[in-house]
């Protein structure tokens, strides 16, 4: 299974500033200076392997949008924030070499950021689509419904040529999607939210975003740690500082790097994914976060087997 | 045994046990230093919150100031950093400041990955974090 992020931002889409763009380029400009590298293809390749991701790179600014790819089959999607638009376009280039016209979403919640991708999904303008929005939500019709009406967007809900279908999950009852046994769980987070266990032969992927975690609360990280238990890949809000989290915006419904690194080490999970990045980052912070994620990891591994930690970008691809 | 405010040259130790360890305590003048042992997380947080409370109650203007000796902190969780937070909070409100001193190298990088750095005033050690808080105690730490 190949997971590839579409958006990966939380709360907010953001873009790159000029200013971000500058600060990109006069460090790779310097770089070259002080190496005498002149030859394009030359330091391209020198950057990537010396400077950091956020120099070379960008983290980018859609909001949440993952997907699972099998590489056969129907689609599997979870959540439809901004990044659904560029996800959409390549749904249809890739249906068009063979793959069935399915996708099946798997919304955390429908909170604005992980469903504004909808209106502008390419695939619910097609009638050869069916489109399958599942969730623990009752209201998941609803919130679609509503954030076409007028006069918030012009393409009411009601034109959208796809057939789309609405699936309600319960806790603690598999659900059977494209060969992936799928697993839910309701999180902590305003009006709740629910994570996602995808299992198939062996591999299992958790998605796990605006989910707040209250240290104090030992019950419930034991539920999690359960849920997370040998995943190969944990997909994780991490937005926020510890420090923030449970403080100035505890009942923000966000959670921190140093809990996810704790539940995931409990859990025996291999490799760890930081998501839900907040808007106010760029990407140098963003890749501190990384940094200092890898570096707290180090610090209280003990004895255990290394926890591989990433952080989610636009366009990262992890196969699981 | 909240302290009084009387000056006193005698370390008051230990006071009262977290779990399997100690939380020792100790008395310079206007300042109360304590020291929780070992590892802080789920399974000791409430203890020594509760083991804390006394001082922190006392924690306000006329009353103490509150050092968080680390020096003998092996490690501290999100759970144990909660009940620091806690702590800081309250004292905040009261009016007081609670203050951390001695951290070894693991704690400390463990609260500039988390960000308490920003919630706390941080002093190498103990001595420092007295002169800073109050020249009589620091006067009764020199000469215990």
């Amino acid at each position: 299974m190949r997971v590839r992020f579409w958006g990966t931002r939380g709360s907010l889409p953001v873009a790159l500033t000029s200013t971000g763009v500058r600060r990109k380029l006069r460090s790779a400009l310097t770089y070259a200076l002080e190496a005498g590298v002149t030859d394009v293809d030359a330091l391209l390749a020198n950057l990537d392997r010396d400077a950091d991701f956020a120099v070379t790179h960008t983290y980018g600014g859609h909001s949440a949008c993952v997907e699972l790819d099998t590489g056969a089959g129907e689609f599997i999607v979870c959540d439809l924030g901004s990044g659904a638009r560029p996800l959409g376009n390549d749904l249809l280039q890739r249906a068009a070499a063979g793959r069935p016209r399915i996708v099946n979403v798997f919304l955390s919640h429908v909170h604005w950021d992980h469903i504004m991708g909808f209106p502008f999904f390419a695939p619910a303008y097609d009638p050869d689509w069916t489109i399958r929005i599942h969730g623990g939500h009752a209201e998941l019709e609803h919130a679609l419904r509503l954030q076409q009406s007028a006069p918030c967007f012009p393409v009411p809900f009601d034109r959208l040529a796809a057939r789309i279908e609405f699936v309600r999950l319960e806790p603690g009852v598999p659900h059977m999607t494209n060969g992936i046994e799928v697993a839910i769980k309701k999180q902590r987070h305003s009006g709740d939210s629910y994570g996602y266990r995808f299992t198939r032969s062996g591999r299992r992927l958790v998605y796990t975003t605006d989910s707040e975690h209250r240290p104090e609360d030992a019950e419930e990280a034991a539920g999690f740690v359960e849920f997370f238990r040998g995943a190969d890949l944990v997909v994780f809000d991490a937005m926020y500082s510890l420090l923030d989290a449970i403080s100035v915006k505890e009942d923000w419904g966000h959670s921190s790097n140093i809990v996810a690194v704790e539940l995931c080490q409990r859990a025996a999970v291999k490799h760890l994914c930081l998501f839900h990045h907040e808007p106010a980052y760029d990407d140098e912070q963003i890749e501190q976060v990384l940094r200092e994620t890898v570096r707290f990891e180090e610090l209280t591994r003990g004895e255990a087997a290394r926890l591989m930690i990433s952080s989610a970008s636009d366009g990262l691809e992890i196969d699981v | 045994m909240p302290p009084s405010g009387e000056v006193s040259s005698s370390a008051i130790a230990p006071v009262g046990r977290i779990g399997a360890g100690l939380l020792p305590a100790s008395r310079y003048a206007d300042v109360v230093v304590v020291a929780p042992q070992d590892r802080l997380d789920h399974a000791n947080g409430d203890a020594f919150s509760l083991a804390l409370e006394p001082y922190l109650a006392d924690c306000r203007p006329g009353g103490i100031h509150l050092v968080l000796d680390l020096s003998a902190l092996r490690y501290v969780s999100s759970a144990g950093l909660r009940c620091f937070m806690l702590a800081a909070k309250q004292a905040k409100a009261q009016g007081g400041e609670v203050v951390i001193a001695g951290m070894q190298a693991v704690v400390r990088e463990i609260f500039e990955i988390s960000r308490f750095t920003l919630l706390f005033k941080v002093f190498d050690d103990v001595s420092a974090a007295l002169e800073a808080l109050s020249p009589r105690a620091a006067q009764v730490h020199r000469g215990r």
